[in-house]
């Protein structure tokens, strides 16, 4: 332990603590911007500056460590003053339109302009826009960047993909598309979290809400609407609901109040999901398929971009099950539309998701059926739906309870876990028990599948049934996802069964989720779907009655033709910009 | 000048005088990587700075370029701004009255011809896309990448074995690198903006010093793979003990009695204590490099027989032959290539030189050590002879201090003609032409005669220290490509056509530095083991402290001292003095760890293995 004083309270923590921990442990919160823990302690902002007695020069308490005996103030006129002029400079070169941008009273730079109380910029504004494609999935304003390096951190040492790099030297250095590429020719998978972690509102996803609003303007369009598990985890931290209240049954209330006709939860078609792709796996694991190269999960498009670019050649290995996302818009423009009569041009199938990917995820030309159009036609983000809340001005405080649309209203605490690392796993040995024994596994037989965002690399779980034995592994984080490639092509691991989760702690931990700069949610937003898991009356996916229904009325059976026309797809009809060397890119993955 | 009044600087010329100095040592700490067109911009504004305004090119028409340049920075140039550009530049060069504008627009053209590329590239992408190369100037300028801000704050700490075991893990020579390192880190040193560069390879020379006898990391598991290294010197050795750590058995066949090549044969006692050298060499040897002495290369077994001994196989055999000047009388008695005439002296085989007059040909460290070696065995006066100046020699100007130190004659602009012998071919003078400094070309000035006769300089030794070759003629009959004598490889170390041949140091690249030959060994060694299917990872266990937050206020670099001249020259006994401890801290605090600090946190700060 040290012993510091900070702000004339006297401070002791263990050795190695950076002075702002220290100071945070002793309820002195320091001002920062750039700062992200253990991915971007750069010092470039100079927000966090602090002065220590003795020391003529000013020093970043985010990556400068606490010193026995050391005296700190962070408040102090020189530390102020500096702070202030520092914050004006960052000013003078960003795009202060708050009012029209995303993160407008959700930004790290106004709230600290804010409490500066800084008025008056005295430096002459200098903007360098850049052009940028506004109808690729992910927007980014250079001339709302304050060049905090955390994209091009988040980027190279969580995912391990390098899309962003800095650029040029001098006064001109900036944040860039690596390698002199476009956004388009880069192999960006979507996964946004360079979005969740930019402190200001230089990266958002594109804005689908005004189609949205067109479509249930359209008097001739049936809008169809799905909710993804990991929204109704997330969304009411925006308006401060509670997780309890913070349901699935208010979302529903919201979305029909906005004007959706049809409203469903993506938790049927989770359910679906693993019906399809559980068979698939005990097919392709009875056939000796996964002897060399496991089987992998296919419902993450972030991961699907993923592999494509980097590991081509093991683009055949994801399973051929369509997500959840896409499954259901297919089945909504085929079965649904049958069902309540309405031709499927006429549909408009939209999906609420934690996600960015699935907003390219739905541009892939995919299906095979026969009415024209994709699966999905909009996805929104977790993010867009709360903004449609507001300017529908829903008093959030008035949602009720309500319950989804018939047809396709159940769903299974299998199919709610979708939403967090480990969860498709534990959802699939769960179902695929069943179907190699003929009964039930308990629910929470294969909870050595659940893992976290702050697992080491990923969590690796074998299993017997009925005398076979499935070796099964749950990653998240493409770094870690990398790592694992790597692992099993070196030879040194193998396993049957693995489940890819782009972004950290999964789906919950999405870039299309709401953003609170410095934290990181994954973790209580998880809990939260595995405790609805637990209180769920079915827990089973290959009990879902409307599921069951589905087939007798329309599938026939799991992997059947007509399944396979509408519920799997054709990973090798597109094509993936290919990755900068892959040497690169292990070197800039964290440990 | 006025007739009645003492001119006295004003306090403001007086504060320009010291910004031109910190100026001065700043573009000596300049970064690599910059954008030179930003760079070309910002001379060309100080250029234009410097200008009294008088005539129209330089008042007017450096303005117009400044502005063209920050059109091609700002993206909104074309090709047509380029050709402007130039057409300004040569007006400006053929009008100007004075240096002060012809000589600006001239940087300003040199850039547009040299970084010509540059200029296209920004029209075409509209911005820079130049990248910041230099994160942590000392470890980019070492070609052996070396921790260095990592072991000056161990040795900061006192903890001088972990700094040998750091340093080791890039340069298993640390102790000799300490004395005879020509220290490439220190050229862009950041302190340089502060004060002074940081005495990086004193720091090094004190944690030998200090740290005693460190043992070598353990290897890791054999793979049961053997490796022959053809040359016990730097570069053989430093890849044997890579791929000895690595698993790998090495068989090291060195031609002369002892280890080291040229540190021992070629670099003289005075400068690195052989006893010190064996420091390192036993270090490598503990990893269980196995060594055969006496075998040459091509004579006693040939490179074909090691390719099936062997699973990979290493030429380091240096250059250590030496190159003839050519000239009538070069194989009297009493001419003697330096090259032989320092492994002579390392063999203890030495000529006597009591009372002899010595004539040194060459400007280059080599000939320093041949001088200097050639007082220390007696000689009554001993000259270099030198073509062109002082400050053109290629010798670290240390080394011609101490030369000059110790009693030795600088004849410079003196080109050698021919030696004159006696009646039984025993050498009796030098005849040289002398020499005019002459017209600059490629930025180095050349010589022209004088148009004076010829003069005889005395002597009755005369030493060649004009370069040194390579025995490659055996490897070029083996199918090794050579070149003009140098082995010429790929940039992995190794030949496309000869699978398992790699070869690195001076016989592929032509008379370098120590530390490039280590540099290239870790290559190398990275290249054998993944020849030989295998993919390890070096690396130290060394914890390395914490930055501490100092103010970094300016203060002395600590230099090394050494004996007195007249002491010195009678033995071959080291002469470099160490520091003591309390300089050495100091020394070691003056380091701004610029792994931390700067760019260097954000990428390419510290690599922790390899």
């Amino acid at each position: 332990m040290v012993k510091l004083t900070i702000d004339q309270k006297t401070v002791e923590v263990p050795e190695g603590s950076s002075i702002m921990d220290a100071a945070n442990s002793a309820g002195i919160p320091i001002p920062k911007l750039c700062f992200l823990k253990d991915i971007n302690e750069i010092g470039a902002c100079r927000v966090c500056v602090v002065e220590i007695e003795g020391k003529e020069k000013l020093v970043t308490s985010c990556n400068n460590l606490a010193e026995e005996g050391m005296v700190v103030y962070t408040n102090s006129p020189k530390v102020r003053r500096n702070r202030k002029k520092t914050v004006e400079m960052i000013l003078s070169q960003h795009n202060s339109n708050c009012v029209t941008c995303s993160r407008n009273r959700n930004c790290s730079l106004q709230t600290i302009t804010r409490n500066l109380n800084i008025l008056d910029v005295p430096y002459e504004k200098e903007l360098h826009p850049l052009p940028w494609n506004k109808n690729f999935p992910l927007i980014r304003d250079a001339d709302k960047c304050i060049k905090c390096m955390r994209c091009i951190q988040v980027c190279d040492k969580i995912q391990g993909v390098r899309v962003w790099d800095v650029e040029g030297t001098g006064s001109r250095t900036g944040v860039y598309v690596s390698g002199n590429r476009t956004i388009e020719e880069s192999d960006c998978v979507l996964c946004g979290q360079c979005i969740t972690h930019c402190p200001v509102g230089a990266l958002r996803e594109r804005d689908d809400t005004e189609k949205a609003w067109w479509a249930i303007e359209n008097k001739k369009k049936v809008t169809v609407v799905q909710v993804a598990p990991a929204v109704r985890t997330a969304w009411g931290e925006v308006f401060g609901i509670p997780q309890e209240e913070a349901t699935m049954g208010r979302i529903a209330d919201a979305l029909r109040r906005i004007g959706f006709d049809y409203v469903f939860d993506t938790v049927f078609s989770a359910d679906l999901t693993i019906m399809e792709e559980g068979n698939e796996f005990i097919e392709r694991y009875k056939k000796g398929d996964t002897k060399q190269m496991p089987m992998f999960t296919s419902c993450c498009p972030g991961w699907v971009r993923f592999v494509k670019s980097q590991y081509p050649h093991l683009t055949g290995r994801l399973s051929t099950a369509k997500s959840p996302q896409q499954m259901f818009g297919a089945v909504m423009k085929t079965y649904f539309a049958k069902k309540i009569g309405v031709a499927p041009e006429d549909i408009v199938t939209v999906s609420v998701m934690p996600c960015v990917a699935k907003k390219g995820e739905r541009n892939m030309e995919l299906f095979y059926e026969e009415y024209a159009g994709h699966d999905v036609d909009i996805v929104l983000t977790t993010r867009e739906l709360t903004r449609m809340i507001r300017t529908a001005h829903i008093d959030p405080l008035t949602l009720e309870e309500v319950p989804c649309d018939a047809l396709m209203a159940d769903g299974t605490g299998a199919g709610v876990i979708f939403g967090t690392t480990g969860g498709v796993m534990e959802a699939a040995l769960r179902s695929a028990y069943y179907l190699m024994t003929g009964a039930n596994p308990d629910a929470d037989a294969f909870c050595a599948v659940r893992s976290t965002r702050e697992q080491p690399r990923w969590k690796e779980a074998s299993f017997e049934i009925n005398g076979a034995v499935i070796q099964t592994a749950v990653v998240n984080g493409l770094a870690n996802t990398r790592a694992l490639i790597e692992a099993l092509e070196a030879g040194e691991v193998h396993y049957d069964f693995v489940e890819v989760m782009a972004c950290p702690g999964g789906c919950v931990g999405g870039g299309g989720q709401p953003i609170k700069d410095g934290f990181e949610l994954a973790g209580i937003r998880s809990e939260n779907l595995r405790g609805l898991d637990e209180k769920a009356q079915i827990r089973f996916s290959h009990e879902n009655a409307d599921v069951l229904r589905l087939y007798e009325e329309f599938l026939e059976k799991p992997l059947s033709h007509k399944a396979h026309m509408l519920l799997h797809t054709d990973h090798q009809a597109w094509e993936m910009p290919r990755s900068l060397s892959k040497e690169a890119l292990i070197k800039a993955s964290l440990p | 000048m006025s007739r009645l009044e003492i001119p006295v600087p004003n306090k403001a010329q007086l504060v320009v005088e010291q910004l031109y100095r910190d100026f001065e040592r700043r573009i000596e700490a300049s970064p690599s990587g910059l954008c030179p067109i930003d760079m070309s911009k910002a001379f060309l504004e100080l250029c234009h700075a410097q200008t009294c305004g008088k005539c129209v090119p330089c008042r007017v028409g450096l303005r117009q370029l400044k502005k063209m340049i920050s059109d091609v920075l700002n993206g909104r140039a074309t090709m047509e701004t380029l050709d402007e550009m130039k057409e300004t530049a040569v007006s400006i060069m053929e009008t100007a009255d004075c240096a002060i504008g012809y000589e600006a627009a001239n940087m300003v053209y040199k850039g547009l011809i040299g970084f010509h590329e540059e200029y296209v590239a920004h029209i075409e992408l509209g911005r820079c896309h130049c990248n910041y190369q230099q994160p942590v100037p000392c470890v980019s300028l070492c070609p052996a990448g070396v921790d260095i801000p990592g072991y000056i704050a161990l040795v900061h700490e006192g903890r001088y074995q972990d700094a040998i075991r750091l340093i080791r893990k890039d340069n298993p020579f640390p102790t000799t690198c300490g004395f005879i390192c020509e220290h490439p880190c220190e050229a862009r040193c950041r302190r340089n903006m502060v004060d002074d560069a940081v005495n990086i390879r004193g720091l090094k020379r004190m944690a030998a010093d200090f740290a005693g006898k460190v043992a070598p990391p353990q290897c890791q598991p054999s793979t049961g793979k053997k490796v022959a290294i053809v040359g016990g010197g730097p570069g053989g050795l430093s890849t044997a003990y890579y791929l000895q750590l690595m698993g790998h058995q090495v068989v090291v066949y060195e031609m002369l009695p002892k280890l080291g090549g040229m540190l021992r044969y070629g670099i003289p006692n005075y400068r690195l204590p052989k006893d010190r050298l064996d420091d390192d060499i036993n270090a490598i040897l503990e990893t269980g490099v196995q060594v055969k002495h006496g075998l040459r290369i091509g004579i006693d077994i040939t490179i074909d027989e090691l390719r099936e001994q062997y699973d990979a196989v290493l030429i380091t055999i240096g250059a250590s032959s030496d190159k003839k000047l050519g000239v009538d009388g070069e194989d009297a008695d009493g001419v003697i290539s330096a090259v032989q005439f320092l492994r002579d002296v390392g063999k203890d085989t030495a000529i006597d030189l009591k009372g002899q007059e010595v004539c040194v040909i060459g400007g280059g460290n080599v000939s320093m050590d041949a001088v200097r070696t050639a007082v220390r065995l007696g000689a009554k006066k001993v000259s270099i002879v030198y073509r062109r100046r002082v400050a053109d020699m290629t010798a670290l100007p240390d080394e011609i201090e101490g030369a000059i130190a110790e009693g030795v004659e600088v004849a410079t602009l003196k080109a050698p003609v021919r030696i004159e012998t006696d009646e039984n071919h025993r050498v009796k003078g030098l005849w040289v032409q002398p020499q005019m400094i002459s017209a600059i070309r490629d930025g180095r000035a050349g010589v022209k005669p004088t148009g004076e006769p010829e003069q005889m300089l005395p002597c009755t030794t005369v030493i060649v220290a004009i370069g040194q070759d390579i025995e490659s003629k055996h490897f070029a009959d083996a199918g090794v490509p050579v070149n003009r004598g140098v082995i010429q490889t790929g940039r992995h170390g190794g030949f496309d056509l000869l699978p398992g041949v790699f070869a690195g140091g001076d016989c592929a690249t032509g008379p370098a530095t120590v530390i490039k030959a280590i540099g290239a060994a870790k290559v190398i060694a990275a290249n054998i083991d993944e020849y030989l299917g295998y993919h390890h990872v070096i690396q130290s266990e060394v914890e390395v402290p914490k930055p501490n937050m100092a103010d970094r206020d300016p203060c002395g670099r600590v230099n090394m001292t050494e004996r007195e001249a007249c002491e010195r020259i009678c033995d071959f006994e080291g002469v470099e003095k160490p520091m003591t401890e309390a300089e050495c801290r100091q020394e070691a605090a003056r380091c701004l760890r610029c792994d931390h600090f700067g760019y260097g946190i954000l990428k390419g700060g510290r690599a922790t293995l390899w």
